[in-house]
């Protein structure tokens, strides 16, 4: 292991720590709970939504949640081992046959919706 | 002046702070950065320190080589850089120097040797336009245009930017910030990018546009003699 590698183990098994990753994947449905400071206070904002794209890269690796705000897609991308992210909860894991569910950004209402996944429920 | 560092470039990772931030840092590794001799006024008419970093195999090293590192009294090294100081902060011979030589949030300048990229035609060297998409152009799109005027001057005019070698030369990168230090692994991150590919050895060195913060550690930052 060269030492970036070395550094970037030692910094996922740091921030893992601190806060654990579920496991989940593009399609599963996650509320990701987000430190957000205004001025003095500190609080925690839920966004819950359905995983679009994982990208696994190391301590680099991020994932899009995208949701329905008032009528208007949103989509944020987070970093996966980010000390703003409090904490990230699956909420329902989804059926799907791709890795990327770019397709989504054209659908709306019954079109966008993904089933269920049977199976692998007792995990969480 | 103090003395400045020769590092290797490791390759970007990223830093994630307490505060939620995140910074990207190039990493550069120290890598046996020693004190090989010493230029002096008296004998040299300036002042200087040469610095070695790596090693170098016995049978690569030339001659008059072998003689200068025996003399000095240090082990061949790779590559050999001579940085100017003041004489008050000339190093002893042999002395090895530390990452904690530069503290976090100070700003150092890092010179490099870009990365080359071949002969690059003048939209890519020179951030030149171009010719248009149509309007009758051919062939001709990424060209750059005239050269020049009429008869008079009937030249063009010398150092005209062209189509030419582009990189592979020394960068300097002012006002970098120090991201974090670890003086026993020998690293050093720099917030951002730094010339050059990775492997290669970049010099940092204080910031000259800037003061030195308080706390730098004052003729260099020395790694203490204990078993080596």
């Amino acid at each position: 292991m060269n030492i970036i590698q070395q550094y970037e183990a030692d910094e996922i098994a740091r921030l893992t720590a601190a806060r654990p990753v579920p496991e989940f994947d593009a399609g599963d449905t996650v509320r990701v709970m987000v430190n957000i400071k205004e001025g003095e206070r500190s609080r925690v904002q839920a966004f819950e939504g359905v995983c679009i794209a994982r990208s696994n890269k190391g301590l680099n690796s991020n994932f899009t949640v995208r949701k329905i705000s008032y009528g208007e897609g949103v989509e944020r991308v987070f970093a996966l081992y980010a000390p703003t992210i409090a904490d990230i909860q699956v909420v329902r894991r989804g059926a799907v046959r791709r890795a990327k569910l770019y397709y989504l950004r054209g659908r709306r209402g019954k079109s966008a919706r993904i089933a269920e996944r049977a199976r692998e429920t007792e995990t969480n | 002046m103090r003395t400045g560092l020769i590092a290797k470039k490791l390759g970007m990772t990223r830093i994630f702070k307490e505060d939620g931030t995140h910074v990207p840092v190039t990493v550069l590794h120290l890598d046996d950065v020693q004190v090989v001799d010493v230029r002096t006024a008296e004998r040299d008419g300036y002042t200087a320190v040469q610095l070695g970093t790596g090693r170098a195999k016995v049978k690569n090293v030339t001659a008059p080589n072998k003689g200068h590192f025996a003399r000095c009294a240090v082990e061949p090294k790779a590559k050999l850089v001579e940085f100017r100081v003041d004489p008050a902060n000339l190093p002893a011979p042999g002395a090895k120097l530390s990452a904690a030589h530069f503290i976090v949030g100070q700003k150092i300048d890092v010179c490099g040797i870009s990365r080359g990229k071949g002969f690059a035609g003048v939209m890519k060297r020179w951030n030149f336009a171009g010719l248009e998409a149509s309007h009758g152009v051919s062939i001709s799109h990424r060209s750059h245009g005239s050269t020049g005027n009429r008869q008079d001057p009937g030249k063009t005019f010398a150092g005209k930017k062209m189509a030419g070698h582009l990189g592979h030369e020394r960068v300097t990168t002012l006002n970098l910030e120090i991201a974090s230090v670890d003086a026993d692994k020998g690293l050093i991150m720099v917030r951002g990018s730094i010339p050059g590919g990775r492997g290669g050895y970049v010099l940092l060195r204080d910031a000259i546009k800037r003061k030195p913060p308080e706390g730098v550690p004052m003729p260099a930052g020395l790694r203490a003699e204990t078993g080596a």
